[in-house]
């Protein structure tokens, strides 16, 4: 068969979203490949100039459904920057265990996807239900259950429920046991290794270069990770590890990606050791000074950063969004080529695609 | 009494109510000629084709049920539950609903093949529920070939795929059909090979005859249980189920070679597939698990459930394995499943020669 151009998208039960992979293909494997993204641009960043600073945290939530409690908080991070305004101690705890709960909701939807993606259905309804109890629990804190709005500038907008820390450590007991269910079904099964290992091979040298970050650059065996090199919050005062695994394909970053959720269930037990009392939120001004400011967050898919420049007023002049996948989607072709057709799934969905922050 | 005896007594009774009203009516000859026993003879084939379709079509049903069933229950769910009892009318509001779907066929199509596809399909399919004795006496034809017959039709289908991928005029249904062919061609040889050794065992090809000899002696699935195995993996390739799909690979096919298909064809290849899931399941009864043997309930009783047990490890194997690549498909079938069953074959012929069957 010649060479030919195939379309995956805009419309493909592959994209989990809306962007189109090009590959071309001799028979069944891969020649080349050429994301194109773009399909669910909705002006973000020209959106949020016409805001005031507070009115811009409920758009923030909608970059990236599957974790807008790490993209509200990447926003409040940056305008606290910008304006200069010290968080009290509980809150930045109380940020850290619902970043937590919100990283292993994201895993777990990635889990989800990754079951359909290989055609095991009974993986994503498991890693779905595993989801709503931390929906659940997001939804006890904020009240709403996939944007939550929940973060403010300078803190977060109420304490935590009663009885929260004693449903949140029950949640977690259970989910690790859950965790161990999951790994029977998918590290059990031959097929599930046979179709991830050795597939989707990323060099760590190209994963850098590339400007790859988040489980996909562990994956790789890189041992980044913004909540050690660059702390934020107070994730330099608890004890926890980066999860990296050596092996660069698409096993790896499936491994990263389960070690990552027990990590995180060890840092919110860490937190809730720790956890102070006091207020959760402070006043700030209304205007920001006339400068810039930037900060960057390990978002569950990478890492994600925002540079803002203020300009006296209320709105800001500019803010620019750093998504993670964005740049991940550019280390695409060098993954899938000289792979099968059936490994485009594999491949794409180890990657954890997300499209509302790629297009913003 | 066997089937055809049974509709025989129909068929008479109903002529001879018709032929006794038309004969009233004056018209002589025409109540003799549908007197004669050729006309009886059609009808009564007839109406046995009939009753059979009707049997093997509502079991094609019932697994539809039974697997959205197994598998809402293997994913902590329900399945269909508010239409009929259990949810079991589900399918026919389903069947129902593609009725009345609009008809598509895509511009750049090659017309024939498009539409011819799933008539050879549903064709092929709907003759191997002829083919299946369902006991010694619910059966429409006993041939003395009917496994390699079975067989015979079953590799059909790979055939329409291809045409019906090529003709869809679409990549993705090109790429299904190229790899259903290239499937479907590894697995029919050990599929064949795993049988061979039933048939040495047995001496015959004719399915009664199979299972008489299992009645006489000991299940298949004792001495030949290598080929068990192996047959039961190719025949879940045979028919396309998970882990072995790939043709209708949704994740990176969308839907393989049925993208195109909409409507009352998409409908109809879907009961094709539990149609053929149904024939698969029923070979594996009939040559390796005593057929309809069995105590106390009637023996069409005993094959459905031996058939939905069969069926119930499909389901078992969709709902917890992964779809497999189709290179390492074809390895798996040229080099673990031939050499199996040519070991399968040989352990065969020495229980066959030291007489120990």
């Amino acid at each position: 068969m010649a060479e030919m151009w195939i379309n995956m998208g805009p419309q493909h039960p592959m994209t989990h979203g809306l962007w189109n992979l090009r590959v071309k293909v001799d028979g069944e494997t891969i020649v080349d490949a050429e994301p194109v993204v773009g399909y669910l641009h909705r002006g973000w960043e020209k959106l949020v100039e016409n805001r005031m600073y507070p009115q811009i945290i409920p758009l923030s939530d909608r970059l990236c459904y599957g974790a807008s409690m790490s993209w509200s908080h990447l926003y409040c991070l940056t305008i606290e920057e910008l304006m200069d305004v010290e968080v009290p101690e509980r809150a930045e705890y109380i940020r850290v265990i619902v970043l937590e709960l919100q990283r292993i909701a994201s895993h777990l939807m990635w889990l989800a996807a990754y079951g359909t993606d290989l055609g095991l259905l009974t993986g994503f309804v498991y890693a779905m239900r595993e989801r709503e109890l931390f929906l659940d629990l997001l939804q006890s804190v904020s009240g709403a259950r996939m944007t939550y709005n929940y973060m403010r500038i300078g803190g977060v907008r109420n304490d935590l429920p009663p009885n929260f820390e004693r449903d949140c450590l029950r949640t977690l007991d259970y989910f690790e046991k859950k965790l161990d269910e999951y790994e029977q079904i998918y590290d059990g099964s031959d097929i599930f290794l046979m179709r991830t290992q050795d597939i989707g091979y990323l060099k760590p040298a190209d994963a850098i270069n590339l400007g790859v970050t988040g489980p996909t650059l562990r994956g790789s065996g890189v041992k980044i990770d913004i909540r050690k090199h660059d702390p934020y919050s107070v994730y330099d005062e608890l004890d926890w590890d980066i999860c990296t695994h050596p092996d660069c394909d698409c096993y790896a970053r499936y491994r990263v990606r389960m070690d990552e959720m027990r990590m995180s269930c060890h840092i919110i037990r860490e937190a809730f050791k720790k956890m102070p009392d006091g207020p959760v939120r402070v006043k700030v001004p209304r205007n920001a000074p006339k400068r810039t400011a930037f900060a960057r967050v390990e978002d569950p898919r990478g890492e994600g950063l925002m540079y803002v420049i203020g300009d006296g007023t209320d709105r800001p002049f500019r803010l620019k969004v750093r998504s993670p996948i964005f740049v991940t989607v550019s280390a695409v072709p060098i993954m899938l080529k000289g792979y099968k057709v059936a490994d485009v799934p594999a491949i794409m969905g180890s990657v954890d695609m997300c499209l509302g922050e790629t297009d913003r | 009494m066997d089937l055809y005896g049974f509709t025989e007594g129909i068929v008479r009774w109903l002529v001879g109510i018709i032929s006794y009203f038309v004969d009233w009516l004056g018209f002589h000859g025409f109540a003799g000629w549908i007197e004669s026993p050729g006309v009886i003879q059609f009808l009564t084939i007839f109406g046995e084709a009939l009753i059979v379709f009707i049997v093997g079509f509502l079991i094609a049903i019932t697994m539809i049920w039974q697997e959205r069933k197994t598998l809402g229950r293997l994913m902590d769910r329900r399945g269909a539950m508010v239409v009929g009892p259990a949810g079991y009318f589900q399918n026919i509001a389903d069947g129902l609903k593609t009725f009345l779907k609009e008809i598509i066929i895509p511009e750049k199509a090659d017309k024939k093949g498009y539409n011819w596809a799933p008539v050879i399909i549903i064709g092929s399919s709907v003759l191997l529920i002829g083919l299946i004795p369902m006991s010694d006496r619910f059966f429409i034809c006993d041939l003395d070939g009917g496994l390699i017959f079975i067989f015979a039709v079953f590799s059909i289908t790979p055939f329409a795929i291809l045409i019906g991928g090529w003709a869809s005029n679409n990549k993705y249904s090109l790429i299904g059909g190229m790899r259903s062919a290239a499937q479907l061609i590894s697995y029919e040889v050990p599929l064949l090979l795993s049988l061979v050794g039933v048939v040495i065992l047995t001496g015959s090809l004719n399915l009664g005859e199979i299972v008489r000899a299992q009645q006489e002696s000991i299940w298949f699935v004792i001495p030949q249980f290598i080929g068990f195995i192996v047959f039961l993996i190719t025949i879940v390739a045979e028919v396309e189920r998970i882990p072995f799909d790939l043709p209708e690979a949704e994740a990176e096919l969308v839907e393989g070679w049925w993208t195109e298909y909409g409507g009352m064809r998409f409908g109809l290849i879907m009961l094709a597939e539990y149609i053929r899931g149904y024939a698969g399941a029923a070979v594996a009864v009939l040559l390796f698990l005593g057929g309809w043997s069995g105590p106390f309930l009637p023996p069409e009783i005993w094959f459905l459930i031996k058939v939905f047990i069969v069926f119930f490890v499909f389901i078992w194997i969709r709902g917890s394995l992964t779809r497999v690549r189709i290179d390492q498909i074809l390895n798996i079938g040229w080099k673990r499943l031939i050499p199996l069953s040519m070991v399968n074959i040989v352990i065969a012929v020495i229980i066959k020669s030291m007489g120990w069957l």
